[in-house]
């Protein structure tokens, strides 16, 4: 009966004292005086869930610095893989285990309203501040359910010491001055190896007027737009320039072999994002907007990265006034800018402190002749069919029917 | 005869006069049970306040039966098979019943979420901000329970509840910014009180206060307690009919078999629910005609493929197993250690490794070992196919010689004295001796292995990514893919439009398939149990 006892005694004491563990952080709450009209705001004890990918941590977490030091509330940064956040968003925010607020890319916007998980937001008071494109970019339907900070999209990079500054006009053009230099490769593009990557060619495709998919004022349809005499003139132009042609593309090269290519002076001319600069360390080299190649404007796809926030958050109060307090503000997103350097999606960002400030006004003239990605959820079926297909035609299969049938495929894929 | 004065002494004497302390052994267990119990009653409350029911009761069972088993006499054997048994049911049995239930509904893209909310979020998406609503600086209210917000529209102070719409406020006093500072009859809740109130913060959130009389006119909603503008919202949820409908156009949708909101003018709303679509997922695993054919060549080589890794790499680790056994072999145990090195490796990296020399161009294997003849290893049906097989061999014929070593050098060496002494040679004694019995050892990892390589995703995945593509089919699959990699491929996961139901429901037909093997190839296997 003792032991009983004693065991009982000892269960009651390890479950009190973790109980008192986890109540902790609501006990030490300051209940504020209702009088009280100042603006400081009292958010102790409260708990606000971000998802960040790696390379925006630093960034969000000095914006968050401030919020906590001025509420009092705690910010908990959780790094994901960017590529993990929109699965893990969709999975996790309906069993209520998803952040508050998370980073994200426009274009996951379609599947993310279709999953239910995101709510509304508002840009506050400095909703003027953002760029037009960007909030575009975050609306739905009509309706903003994300705060942009950001904005990116590939450029033309170019090796100054073979080729010079100026940007050439047309694709042939660049091929010639690139074949002037002497360079080994005149032009280098990433494949993605034998995946086919429909993302980096996408400036070229849209130079010949072959859009994913149709757009009707502005917003896109669910109309497959790669049909026809501009598509298949494209793809033509693929198998021209692929491994049966010219060799300018080629499925050898993914993004690791461009990036060194470049690197290493052998490719006068690359496409890349911003993101692919740390890798240039040993050339000197200029950012220009990207060269048609079918004669209209070649258009890359420009992304916009936010903030989500969740439709199940039960701190909508907190991550709303985290978002139009602390993060649409100039200082906050100085702060982000300078974490983690990307085109900057609100006015007044001082771009000066980047690693390489004038290439970001490369990247800035090229997004400027962009197209938003398409955020309809039916863009996630495209790239399998798209990217296989580049790449087959690339590699020498017959370009007409090699992109007409992915045309179909992909649309019976839609219809499905 | 001492067994009999055993007997006679009275056993049962009560702990209160016998007791010499519990004994380190009671000790431990107890604190080992704190730390169980502790951590279970965590849980439970945890799976409380979730409101997770299922967990909660199935935690309770679980922890009442560890404590009953661990603090009972009656339960010898339990106590060692409990914590198998535990495992047993969270990681295998709780897993495959969920895949199951998974492969049940239509969980996916476009249904995501439960009804209610799916019905939330489509209210959500439906209230839209009224064109040209300023936004008023404002402050929240409370009149008794009543919830209210406080705005100033034209220098007149107004206040309204969730049923009273705004109506002026007679003495309402504003700063220079034109919130309201003082409300007669309403007390005013500052944001701090919010903040820490997170019930009453939401209940701020979820607020619409009609501007008039006319719902038409729209509500002043917040959602940061700090500011308002005026909303409308056309969607209506009668959850008697499970409807909604839009009061605008009048149109009604209903929820239809799959869980998508259907309205009656053949319009559909963005958000849907998963509901329970039966055996659906499993009719459509096996009966899509685009993906049938692919799908049976893509099951053709993945038997060819885990078949052919396990025996490639068990005759090549098993021939220098025997090589490397032989005492004449000097600087065995340096060796040894190298031939593991590949196995010592990521999976993931050597297979990233290998993309990157087996590259057509760049790789180093053509150009060291084909001239720079520019084979394309990754491009070719049949040479991706090799590659595959070459770069499983290599990471996996380690493992193999590491067991083929052990085995052999615990082989009973009477055996193969005999065998000697009857004359018999090197080669018949490997065949008649050594080998039946390395086998009794061996087959049952061969098959584990089979299994494995079955499923084996990683290489596939980071090699070739199931590349090159069938050219002749109209679905994303290629020759290199083995049904796992084609499961991940169909369900959509990569591209964001996950089928998780048509995802679960293919791998559990894999499942049973690989079950099936391996209980026909463990039955065989008993047979070499003979030879002993």
């Amino acid at each position: 009966m003792r032991n009983k006892i004693g065991m009982g005694a000892a269960l009651a004491t390890s479950v009190l004292l973790l109980a008192a563990c986890s109540s902790g952080e609501a006990a030490v709450t300051e209940s504020a005086s209702p009088s009280e009209t100042s603006t400081a705001i009292d958010a102790a004890g409260q708990t606000l869930t971000i998802w960040v990918d790696e390379n925006r941590e630093p960034a969000v977490a000095a914006a968050a610095a401030t919020f906590e030091a001025e509420t009092g509330a705690k910010v908990e940064l959780v790094q994901k893989n960017f590529e993990d956040i929109r699965a893990d968003f969709l999975a996790q925010v309906p069993t209520g285990e998803g952040p508050d607020i998370t980073i994200g890319a426009h274009d996951w916007l379609g599947a993310l309203i279709e999953g239910g998980v995101v709510n509304t937001v508002d840009l506050g008071d400095n909703a003027d501040k953002f760029s037009q494109v960007a909030v575009d970019a975050m609306t739905y339907d009509g309706q903003l359910y994300g705060m942009p900070y950001s904005t990116e999209a590939i450029a033309l990079i170019q090796n100054t010491d073979l080729v010079g500054a100026d940007a050439p006009a047309t694709w042939d053009d660049m091929i010639a001055a690139g074949v002037a230099s002497g360079a080994a490769r005149p032009f280098c593009i990433n494949t993605n190896g034998e995946t086919g990557d429909g993302y980096t060619m996408y400036p070229f495709q849209t130079s010949f007027g072959a859009p994913v998919f149709v757009q009707d004022g502005g917003s896109y349809t669910s109309e497959v737009g790669m049909g026809g005499n501009a598509g298949a003139a494209f793809a033509q132009w693929l198998y021209d320039n692929g491994e049966a042609g010219t060799g300018y593309l080629s499925t050898t090269i993914d993004y690791d072999t461009n990036n060194q290519l470049f690197n290493s002076g052998e490719c006068a001319f690359t496409i890349q994002g911003p993101w692919a600069l740390g890798s240039y360390t040993d050339v000197n080299f200029t950012v220009n907007p990207i060269p048609s190649a079918g004669g209209e404007a070649a258009s890359p796809f420009v992304g916009v990265q936010g903030f989500y926030v969740s439709s199940q958050s039960e701190n909508a109060l907190l991550a709303n006034i985290f978002l139009s307090n602390y993060i649409a503000t100039p200082e906050a997103m100085q702060a982000l800018y300078d974490g983690d350097p990307r085109l900057p999606a609100f006015e007044g960002v001082d771009t000066s402190s980047a690693a390489y400030p004038e290439a970001i006004a490369g990247f800035q003239a090229s997004a400027e002749q962009g197209v938003p990605m398409p955020s309809i959820p039916e863009m996630g079926s495209v790239w399998d069919f798209w990217n296989a297909a580049e790449s087959a035609i690339i590699k020498g299969a017959d370009p007409a029917s090699t992109w007409e049938t992915m045309n179909t495929d992909l649309t019976a894929a839609l219809e499905g | 005869m001492s067994s009999e004065t055993l007997t006679e002494k009275p056993m049962r004497v009560s702990h209160a006069r016998n007791w010499r302390g519990f004994g380190w052994g009671f000790v431990a267990k107890l604190l080992l049970m704190m730390v169980v119990n502790a951590f279970g009653v965590t849980a439970l409350l945890t799976a409380w306040s979730a409101e997770q029911w299922t967990f909660l009761i199935a935690g309770a069972v679980l922890l009442l039966v560890a404590d009953v088993v661990y603090f009972s006499r009656r339960t010898v054997p339990l106590k060692y098979i409990l914590p198998g048994l535990v495992f047993l049911l969270i990681f295998q049995v709780f897993t495959m019943g969920y895949t199951a239930y998974v492969a049940t509904t239509n969980y996916g893209a476009g249904h995501n979420v439960t009804m209610q909310q799916a019905v939330d979020a489509a209210l959500i998406q439906d209230e839209r901000q009224v064109d040209g609503s300023p936004v008023y600086p404002l402050t929240v209210v409370t009149s008794g329970d009543t919830l209210g917000f406080a705005v100033t529209i034209d220098g007149v102070v107004l206040a309204g509840s969730a049923d009273e719409p705004l109506q002026a406020i007679d003495g309402g006093v504003a700063d220079a910014s034109g919130r309201p500072t003082s409300v007669p009859g309403w007390d005013i809740v500052s944001v701090n009180t919010l903040l820490s109130d997170q019930a009453l913060a939401q209940r701020v959130i979820d607020l619409r206060v009609a501007v008039s009389d006319d719902a038409n006119d729209g509500a002043l909603r917040t959602r940061d307690a700090n500011s308002a503008s005026v909303y409308r919202s056309s969607l209506v949820w009668d959850e008697a009919t499970t409807t909604l409908t839009n009061t605008d156009t009048g149109v009604v949708y209903t929820p239809n078999e799959y869980g998508t909101f259907i309205g009656d003018d053949g319009s559909s709303l963005p958000v849907g629910f998963y509901v329970n679509v039966g055996a659906e997922n499993f009719v459509k695993a096996v009966t899509d005609k685009d993906y049938a054919t692919p799908l049976l060549r893509i099951a053709a080589w993945t038997f060819a493929f885990a078949f052919l890794t396990v025996a490639s790499s068990f005759l090549l680790g098993l021939l220098f197993a025997l090589i490397y056994n032989d005492e004449r072999v000097k600087g065995r145990a340096v060796l040894r250690t190298l031939f593991i090195l590949p196995y010592a490796f990521p999976a993931f990296m050597s297979a990233l490794l290998w993309r990157g020399m087996l590259n057509a161009e760049f790789g180093v294997v053509n150009q060291w070992f084909f001239f720079g003849a520019g084979i394309n290893w990754l491009g070719d049906p049949v040479l991706a196919k090799l590659a595959v097989l070459f770069v499983n061999l290599w990471l996996s014929y380690p493992y193999w010689f590491l067991v083929c070593t052990g085995a052999l050098q615990s082989l009973p060496s009477e055996t193969a004295e005999a065998a000697k002494l009857d004359g018999a040679g090197r080669w018949r004694m490997f065949r008649s001796i050594t080998f039946p019995l390395l086998m009794v050892s061996t087959a049952p990892l061969a098959i584990a292995s089979f299994a494995f390589n079955f499923n084996n995703f990683t290489i596939i995945y980071m090699l070739t990514n199931g590349g090159p593509r069938f050219a002749d089919a109209s679905v994303p699959l290629g020759h290199t893919d083995i049904l796992i990699s084609a499961i991940y491929q169909i369900s959509g996961i990569a591209g964001g439009r996950a089928d998780y139901g048509l995802a679960s429901a293919l791998s559990i037909v894999v499942f049973v398939v690989v079950g099936i093997v391996s209980a026909i190839a463990f039955r065989q296997t008993r047979k070499l149990e003979e030879i002993q």
